[in-house]
C-alpha cells in the first residue's frame, strides 16, 4: 500500500459538523501543498459525502456518527466518507469499491436524488468510488499537481 | 460557519444580504428567510453574495427552490456580487443557464 499518513475523524451526524471537517481538510490539504482552488474542490466534495450521510441518519431517526478518513500520500489525498461509523478496515476498503456508476442500490440511488451533490463530488474529484457494503462508503481521491512554470515564458504546464 | 442574513427594502425590491457559508447546516435557515419573499406579487429580491466564500449543492437546492417559487407568484431573484469559487458551481451545474447570476467584479489581471 506505499506510505502514507491516515487520519481519523469522527462526528455525530449532525448538519453543523460538516464545517468542522472543512476546517480540518484545509489544514491538511495545504499542508500537503494543494492550491487554493483544489482545496476549494476539495472542500465541497467532501462537504456533499458528509451532507449525504448526515441526511441519511437524519431521514432514519438515527443517532449515528459519520467517519472520514484521509490518507495523505506523497502525490495524492484520498478521502473516505462513511455512514456507519464504523472504523476504517484499510486493507478490506480498496477490494470492496466499485465505480459509482456501476451500482444500484436504494441508498446509493437516494445520494443522487440528493440533487447535485454526487455529481459534484464526480465534478470536482479526479477518483470516485462507492462500497455500499454495510452503510455507504464513499472513496475519493485527488492528485497533487506539479506546476511548472518556466521563468522565460509565460506558459504553465501541469503534469 | 455560520451565515448570516439581513434584509433591506428599496422601493419595490428586497435586498438580501448574506455573509458566511452555504451548507447542510446554514441552507436551511436561508430557506426560512428566502421562501417567504418569493411569495409576494411582483417584488424583485435581490440576493447579495458578496460576502458568501462557500456554497454546495445544499445552497443550490435552496435557490432551485425559491427560483421555482418566483415562477409561481410571479415575482424576480437575482444573485448579485457572486465569487468567483462560488459561481464556479453554479456553472458545473448548469444552473447558470437557468438563474439570473451576476458574478462579482473581477479585479483586472495582471500583464503575462
Amino acid at each position: 500500500m506505499g506510505n502514507f499518513d491516515f487520519i481519523e475523524m469522527k462526528i455525530p451526524a449532525k448538519a453543523e459538523y460538516v464545517g468542522v471537517i472543512r476546517l480540518s481538510l484545509s489544514g491538511i490539504a495545504s499542508r500537503m501543498g494543494f492550491t487554493y482552488e483544489d482545496i476549494e474542490d476539495l472542500k465541497i466534495a467532501v462537504s456533499e459525502a458528509i451532507t449525504n450521510a448526515v441526511t441519511h441518519a437524519y431521514q432514519n431517526d438515527e443517532e449515528g456518527e459519520v467517519s472520514i478518513g484521509f490518507g495523505v500520500y506523497g502525490n495524492r489525498l484520498e478521502i473516505m466518507v462513511a455512514d456507519n461509523g464504523d472504523s476504517f478496515r484499510l486493507n478490506e476498503v480498496e477490494k470492496e469499491l466499485g465505480p459509482f456508476d456501476d451500482t444500484d442500490s436504494e441508498e446509493i440511488e437516494s445520494l443522487r436524488e440528493g440533487g447535485f451533490g454526487l455529481f459534484l463530488i464526480d465534478a470536482l474529484m479526479d477518483k470516485v468510488q462507492i462500497n455500499n457494503k454495510q452503510g455507504v462508503m464513499v472513496l475519493m481521491t485527488k492528485y497533487l499537481h506539479e506546476i511548472e512554470v518556466d521563468l522565460d515564458d509565460d506558459q504553465v504546464s501541469t503534469r | 460557519m455560520e451565515l448570516s442574513i439581513h434584509l433591506t427594502e428599496k422601493n419595490n425590491s428586497l435586498v438580501i444580504h448574506l455573509s458566511g457559508e452555504i451548507d447542510a447546516y446554514t441552507a436551511p435557515q436561508l430557506k426560512e428567510r428566502l421562501l417567504p419573499l418569493t411569495k409576494q406579487n411582483g417584488t424583485l429580491i435581490k440576493v447579495d453574495m458578496e460576502a458568501v466564500q462557500y456554497m454546495d449543492s445544499t445552497g443550490l437546492g435552496v435557490f432551485i427552490s425559491a427560483l421555482k417559487s418566483t415562477k409561481e407568484n410571479n415575482s424576480k431573484m437575482k444573485l448579485i456580487h457572486i465569487d468567483e469559487r462560488v459561481y464556479r458551481v453554479f456553472k458545473i451545474t448548469g444552473l447558470d443557464e437557468i438563474m439570473d447570476l451576476e458574478p462579482r467584479n473581477k479585479v483586472e489581471r495582471r500583464n503575462g
